[in-house]
């Protein structure tokens, strides 16, 4: 009884104030609030999606697994490790995985810098140039590995054909191992490159002017300018582009699967020359239905990228340092 | 006075150095501001060798989908003698309605056009929205975050791929489309992009004002914030797209032939059930063109957008 009567009095004049004392803390609440919610539709997708099935990873790598009956996990403990390791079909993708990334890699970044190089002349039709560099990256890896496919063909292929009028004789790109794992390579090379190029290009441009001109003055020659000036100036640049083409060599999956056509194309080859570890992960899960093992290789392959990780980071101290 | 120079230049580049390595990539403005003016990083004119090695660099881009129009337009006999077709044939339109139907084409356009729609403009969404908070919010943790952000740049999503599709069986989403929408639809780099453009585009006052007027932050985005940021959200819409339409990995293994994206419609041309090589070039052609088209018409401006670091690794 007493709460009634003693409210009314207390609300009648205290409507005003109670609104606007809500409003501040819907204020308050807003201003603390709203930046994490803004934030927080990245961290979800990015747990639910990448971090979460990259630690499941781990834990299903230790169970046997089959595509048929993926609710019955059987624990296997270190069964699917050993077995890896065991695996000669393993060491050959690891090693050709590395093979083809160094193949790919390297010619790539180089090339891209070279062209970066001339991009960042003064030009007519550069917007042509760099289109052109970009085109490569808009063709999906299916339609580039087709195309190549037919172009590294062995009895009527264009590259073939180009080397015989120098007097090469057809070459076998497919079951030839390092034939096939260069003609793989080259599909890599040719989407990438561009891509490569002008983030070096937007690099190259931010370099100040001054240090061309001091190291002009020094009698440095354009080679020399281009080696301490450019080199040095875009080196983080550099670095990220090392860094994102690694991640993508150890990934490397629908190149050699397409270059395989079809049946071949998942072993990588009739006697897995060109098998990466990509494809080994597909083929142990989804052709052999072993999910545990495919886990396994997996999680290897995410082992074997932190590995190169920290082997890229010593050696980019070790060289800073002599630097 | 010369060997005088040499150090005081290494110290000048130092500061300069380590502005670029903390931020990745300076904002769009500044970018431009160095593009449009004359000669900044740039040295010299191109001499006639430069631009030989240019046309060449080109005929290498190009050349190859140049001789894939080539391919497609003639027939299986002609593309098999040697020396090969240099010309088109007269067989283009025939060879690509062919190639529509036996690899299933139409759908896998359409799938492909729903799915990079979906993830581009998601990613756009919560790119800006994160971006923003980053850029011009205050709130606790915000550098920390900002760097976990950065850190799952180096975590290629590739390898969660075996709970991923379990997970994916279990809610009932195999072969479907949401398979493979979901896992992408937010980018780290998306959110690196936007936070850098903004936080230079974007005037704090500007927010400020909006605050004082009483606008809450959803408000504030909306109106204040989502004009100034078209420019780059339309760079990022575009490169997320082109991203997604080739995404292979994950679409091959949860999706299969009867409701394909185009990456994974043209594996069937290349599994052996066409025989015909023409074919499969037009198929390889029709799966292409629609990104092509979307080069010519904007290539500019994805140019733009890559050098100013809206790169999807």
């Amino acid at each position: 009884m007493a709460i009634p009567t003693s409210t009314p009095p207390d609300t009648a004049p205290g409507i005003g104030a109670e609104r606007q004392r809500r409003r501040t803390l819907l204020h308050r609440l807003d201003v603390r609030g709203a930046p994490y919610a803004f934030v927080a539709p990245f961290f979800i997708v990015f747990a639910a999606f990448s971090f979460y099935p990259l630690i499941y990873t781990s834990w299903i790598s230790l169970h046997r697994v089959e595509l048929s009956t993926l609710n019955l996990m059987e624990w296997v403990g270190f069964d699917n490790y050993t077995a890896l390791w065991d695996d000669d079909r393993f060491w050959n993708a690891l090693l050709n995985t590395f093979t083809i990334g160094v193949l790919s890699t390297v010619p790539q970044l180089l090339m891209a810098l070279g062209l970066a190089h001339l991009l960042n002349y003064r030009l007519r039709g550069s917007t042509f140039f760099r289109v052109a560099a970009l085109t490569p990256y808009a063709t999906s890896v299916g339609a580039a590995a087709l195309v190549f496919t037919m172009l590294f063909e062995r009895d009527f292929g264009m590259i073939n054909w180009v080397l015989s009028l120098f007097g090469v004789d057809n070459i076998d790109w497919e079951n030839n191992k390092w034939a096939a794992q260069t003609a793989i390579s080259s599909i890599v090379i040719w989407r990438w490159t561009g891509y490569n190029a002008l983030l070096y290009l937007a690099a190259m441009q931010a370099i100040p002017r001054d240090r061309y001109e001091a190291a002009a003055i020094d009698g440095a020659s354009r080679w020399q300018q281009f080696l301490k000036v450019t080199v040095p100036g875009i080196r983080s640049t550099i670095v990220f582009t090392i860094v994102l083409s690694t991640i993508g060599a150890t990934q490397l999956f629908g190149e050699p699967l397409i270059f395989g056509q079809g049946p071949n194309g998942i072993t990588g080859g009739a006697d897995n020359q060109y098998q990466t570890l990509g494809l080994l992960l597909y083929e142990e899960g989804w052709k052999n239905y072993q999910m545990g093992r495919a886990a396994t290789v997996a999680w290897a392959m995410f082992l074997l990228l932190i590995l190169v990780f920290v082997v890229q980071r010593i050696v980019q101290r070790i060289t800073t340092r002599r630097a | 006075m010369t060997t005088d120079s040499i150090p005081v230049q290494a110290t000048d580049a130092r500061p300069k150095t380590a502005r670029k390595t903390s931020k990745a990539a300076p904002s769009g403005a500044r970018r431009r501001q160095l593009f449009r003016h004359p000669g900044a990083g740039r040295q010299h004119h191109a001499g006639p060798v430069a631009y030989i090695l240019l046309g060449l660099a080109a005929l290498v881009s190009l050349f190859p989908l140049y001789w894939t129009m080539v391919a497609a337009s003639t027939d299986n006999t002609r593309v098999t003698q040697t020396p090969p077709p240099f010309l088109p044939g007269p067989h283009l339109l025939e060879n690509l309605g062919k190639a529509w139907q036996d690899a299933a084409l139409g759908k896998a356009m359409l799938n492909s056009l729903i799915v990079a729609g979906a993830i581009a403009l998601s990613t756009v969404l919560f790119a800006t929205l994160a971006g923003f908070a980053f850029a011009k919010l205050r709130f606790k943790g915000r550098n920390i975050l900002l760097m976990l952000v950065i850190g799952t740049m180096m975590v290629p999503p590739q390898l969660g791929v075996v709970p991923l599709f379990m997970m994916m069986t279990e809610l009932g989403w195999g072969q479907k489309l949401p398979a493979v929408i979901f896992p992408t639809l937010v980018s780290a780099v998306g959110v690196f992009f936007m936070r850098q453009y903004l936080s230079e585009a974007l005037p704090d006052e500007l927010v400020e004002a909006g605050r004082v007027d009483g606008a809450h932050s959803l408000r504030i985005f909306w109106s204040i914030v989502l004009p100034i940021a078209r420019p780059p959200m339309a760079v990022l819409f575009m490169i997320t797209f082109v991203h997604a339409w080739n995404d292979f990995f994950w679409p091959f293994i949860v999706l299969d032939m009867t409701n394909p994206t185009v990456p994974v419609a043209l594996t069937q041309l290349s599994a052996g059930y066409v025989r015909d090589q023409s074919l499969i070039m037009a198929g390889a052609l029709l799966g292409t063109l629609p990104l092509l088209a979307l080069f010519v018409v904007f290539g500019r401006q994805i140019v733009g957008g890559i050098m100013q670091g809206a790169v999807k690794g």
